[in-house]
């Protein structure tokens, strides 16, 4: 990672501030003028890590670029809960797209702007998994092979939740859903499909695509940062646990993104045309277990018999991410 | 037809902020910032504020750090040498990778105040007298927190110096008399007299003499005790108290030669590295338990070892023959009792040291009505008034733990309880916050950080003389020690909360102002309260 810990005092490393900090050394949500760009009185459910991803993404965008953002946003949770008729909760120029054709529009909204040549302000398109691969992925894969300008961030919940958690491409294996009946034999994607988003960017060669979660703030707007910067087009995939779809405490919400990252199951890296140019080190390894046993929607793996063999095909995926993104450090385990 | 040119397109209704939706309605439980009790506050005997201290040191303030530890404790120059740190095995820290070298830092800020010679006000003048009797840990603490209230303070002291047990029973290796007399006379300067070799005879007519209005005793215990062992021949026995009184008064004593120590605890310690100093043949310490049940501090223990003293666990010295000593083995079972084997040993000496517990001498008190002693201690009240009313007891001479720092505590109390009882009034504590566990702490958000480790003096250089062995950190890594510090139960103002709410329900204050809830919008996730690292947020359910 480019992002380079505070060494030597207790928690500047990993929290979102500190009294003792310089405050270059601290995050964009740490300062008092944050711009709030997603403000209170959404209707977010208690704990919803898509509202914290997004604010925590706009947030660092409009800082990087001194409020020079335009956001197009895919029908979801986040376009539902943030703007009911007739009433806002984001405080910059937004507007809201249909479900599948999001990076379209941003890719509009950018062709506009270099006619008018005003390209220092920067276009971000935003959605859920849904709206990301599946719904609008024709559109987004368009925008990334043509190289648009327009940064593309998918808030990952891992199915679709606005409409009651149903299964979408980005479903893990074994994770139940509400009201979709499963494809196989059992709940979720099955194992070894299912669309992994980050690798599929990648394969476009598009200048710059990362992965990020709500837990490791800094790390976070590193990536906006960085990826705003870039010309051309970029794709930020933040995983964002939801309390309401998978069946978790409220409160857990920045945990289960820790111990997501922390078990393997989701690679924290970023890739540069195609290649992988940085990883976040596991810090302190967990089994998968620890991290879906807090989760309802795993909780059928877990009963009376636990499902040994799913754990176990769960913990290889764990495992492979682990040896292909080099997650250990020699010793096991890095800061 | 009516065309509004500065109404947005295909709107009907005035577009407005979200703002308007006041989701604090939602919320079932409520997130309260509150301060919880460290451990290590919770586990001093001298009461100190360890994390308000920690808190200003980390930022480099040491004045402030050094003024927080006063507040409590007038001594922590002497305190970040001689005290055993219980607060750093109750430190939270310790279950992560170290706990806090919480005395270092103590000592480090101890030592920058006489460097700079930083001093304390006295109180504003009450026109009361206190006669306090002792000028050891105790008597010495109740008479610096007395003259912070104002009162006027005389200490009557029976030997040629002041500083009781810390001087009389600490070898210089220990506790450098430099720094000592630098804090005793820092208390002098705030106008508290001390009366040297002034031994009081008459309690009563002291007092009445005087004029005081009232008295804390804090005599401790002076006498060694022995324990009896059947002997024949002449080999010199003698007790451990007296032994270091006399190196610390420079008498002559009979430390040479094979010196043998008979018991396990830090005094015992102390005699043998004395007498390695002393320049002995060989020191062995005789313990009748194994060593993990030794009551001396392991640290004292490994430092002796590393100095050529000699341990012999599990033998009891069952009789003295001209200069040999019968040792028995004992044998360890269940449950950490010893049993005797029957089986003898012998062992040379030229002296045995004997270092069993101290006794008091209390017959100057005897005459005042209503003092109790019993069980070979002064018997006083949870306020620690004596059954005379107006005289006060502490330190080692009442019931309580008997150390140093717990005897620098009980002065502080007493000097409370003596300063209601002067206004006519009874001293009430303030209630205890719930103790900050490690259950409460969210440790993820602590980085790895290894603790600083004193230096010490190489052996050959300690075991010739009485050089201070114990080194002192240096500005810098006391700054990264302090800074270990978890703050456990106390903010530290280090934006999580602010950060991490999804409803932006968090309001920054700024610095030094900690932060405020806006209800308004809280939802009452507890994402704040579950990664709060220091377990400063509660949650608390609401009232429907």
């Amino acid at each position: 990672m480019s992002y380079q810990p505070v060494r030597f005092y207790q928690t500047g490393t990993f929290t979102v501030g500190n009294r003792l900090l310089d405050e270059h050394d601290r995050t964009v949500q740490a300062m008092p003028v944050r711009a709030n760009s997603l403000t209170s009185g959404h209707r977010a459910c208690q704990g919803c890590g898509e509202a914290l991803g997004a604010r925590y993404a706009i947030d660092a965008a409009v800082a990087a670029t001194d409020r020079q953002v335009i956001a197009a946003n895919a029908t979801g949770c986040l376009e539902v809960f943030s703007t009911p008729y007739p009433e806002t909760s984001w405080q910059i120029p937004w507007i809201h797209s249909l479900f599948g054709n999001t990076a379209a529009v941003a890719t509009g909204i950018a062709a506009a702007l270099r006619v008018k040549g005003r390209e220092d302000i920067r276009v971000i398109a935003q959605g859920g998994d849904g709206g990301t691969t599946d719904i609008g992925f024709g559109c987004l894969s368009g925008m990334f092979e043509r190289n648009d300008d327009v940064l593309y961030i998918c808030y990952d919940n891992e199915a679709y939740m606005n409409t009651g958690v149903q299964r979408s491409s980005a479903t893990p294996p074994a994770a139940r859903t509400a009201t979709t009946l499963p494809v196989g034999p059992a709940p979720g994607n099955v194992f070894g499909q299912g669309k992994y988003l980050p690798a599929i960017a990648m394969a476009h060669g598009i200048p710059y695509v990362a992965t990020a979660t709500v837990a490791d703030l800094h790390d976070l707007e590193y990536k906006v940062k960085k990826a705003i910067g870039i010309r051309g087009a970029k794709y930020l995939h933040i995983f964002v646990p939801c309390p309401l779809g998978w069946g978790s405490a409220s409160h857990e919400t920045i945990k289960l993104a820790r111990l997501v990252t922390q078990c393997g199951l989701f690679p924290v890296f970023e890739a540069e045309h195609g290649e992988v140019t940085g990883v976040a080190k596991i810090r302190k390894p967990i089994p998968v277990e620890d991290y879906l046993r807090p989760q309802r929607r795993y909780a059928h793996l877990f009963g009376k018999t636990p499902a040994t063999e799913t754990l176990a095909r769960i913990q290889a995926l764990a495992d492979r991410n682990i040896r292909h993104y080099g997650l250990l450090d020699d010793a096991g385990a890095r800061r | 037809m009516s065309t509004p040119t500065n109404k947005p397109f295909a709107i009907t209704l005035k577009v407005g902020s979200s703002l308007a939706n006041k989701t604090g309605s939602w919320r079932t439980f409520r997130p309260v910032y509150l301060d919880r009790m460290p451990p290590c506050n919770h586990q001093c005997p001298a009461g100190e504020n360890i994390q308000a201290w920690l808190f200003h040191a980390e930022e480099g303030n040491y004045e402030q750090a050094w003024r927080q530890i006063m507040a409590d404790n007038p001594f922590p120059a002497i305190m970040g040498r001689v005290c055993y740190h219980t607060c750093e095995s109750a430190c939270n820290r310790g279950q992560v990778d170290q706990a806090v070298g919480i005395n270092a830092v103590e000592r480090f800020l101890g030592d920058q105040a006489l460097k700079y010679g930083w001093a304390i006000e006295p109180g504003k003048p009450t026109g009361k007298r206190v006669m306090v009797v002792g000028a050891g840990p105790a008597g010495l603490s109740a008479a610096y927190h007395l003259a912070r209230l104002g009162h006027a303070v005389t200490v009557f002291e029976a030997s040629p110096k002041a500083g009781g047990m810390i001087r009389y029973g600490i070898p210089k290796y220990r506790m450098p008399r430099e720094k000592l007399n630098a804090e005793i006379q820092r208390i002098q300067a705030m106008g508290v007299e001390i009366r040297l070799n002034s031994r009081v005879m008459d309690l009563p007519g002291t007092l009445a003499a005087g004029g005081y209005d009232a008295c804390f005793l804090a005599v401790g215990l002076q006498r060694g005790q022995q324990m009896a062992i059947p002997q024949t021949g002449g080999l010199p026995v003698l007790d451990a108290i007296g032994v270091l009184r006399a190196v610390e008064l420079e008498e002559p004593v009979a430390l040479h030669g094979h010196v043998v120590v008979n018991g396990g605890g830090n005094t015992a310690i102390d005699v043998a590295r004395s007498a390695i100093r002393l320049g002995a043949l060989s020191v062995t310490v005789v313990v009748r338990r194994g060593r993990e049940y030794m009551p001396a501090h392991p640290s004292e223990i490994r430092e002796g070892l590393e100095e050529g003293m000699r341990l012999l666990n599990l033998r009891q010295i069952s009789a003295i023959q001209d200069r040999t000593l019968i040792l028995e083995v004992m044998v360890p079972v269940e449950g950490g009792q010893i049993i005797r084997s029957g089986q003898t040993e012998t062992i040379e000496a030229d002296v045995l040291v004997q270092a069993f517990g101290q006794t008091g001498d209390f017959a100057a008190f005897d005459q005042l009505p209503g003092l109790v002693i019993a069980d070979g201690a002064v018997q006083v009240g949870p306020d620690l008034m004596t059954g005379a009313p107006g005289v006060f007891a502490g330190g080692d001479m009442i019931p309580w733990a008997r150390n140093a720092t717990a005897a620098i505590g009980l002065g502080k109390k007493a000097a409370r309880h003596i300063d209601a009882w002067l206004r006519g009034a009874r001293y009430q504590p303030r209630p205890k916050a719930e103790v900050a566990d490690i259950g409460k702490l969210n440790t993820w958000y602590y980085s790895d950080a290894p603790r600083t480790v004193r230096p010490l003096l190489d052996v050959v250089r300690r075991t010739s003389g009485f050089a201070e062995v114990v080194g002192n950190l240096d500005e810098g890594n006391a700054l990264f020690e302090a800074r270990r510090c978890m703050s456990c139960g106390n903010c530290f103002e280090c934006d999580n909360c602010y950060g991490v709410c999804p409803d932006n329900a968090v309001i920054k204050l700024g610095p030094g102002k900690r932060f405020r809830f806006n209800y308004d919008y809280c939802k009452g996730c507890g994402i704040c309260a579950a990664e709060c690292p220091c377990g400063a947020i509660k949650m608390v359910p609401e009232e429907i």
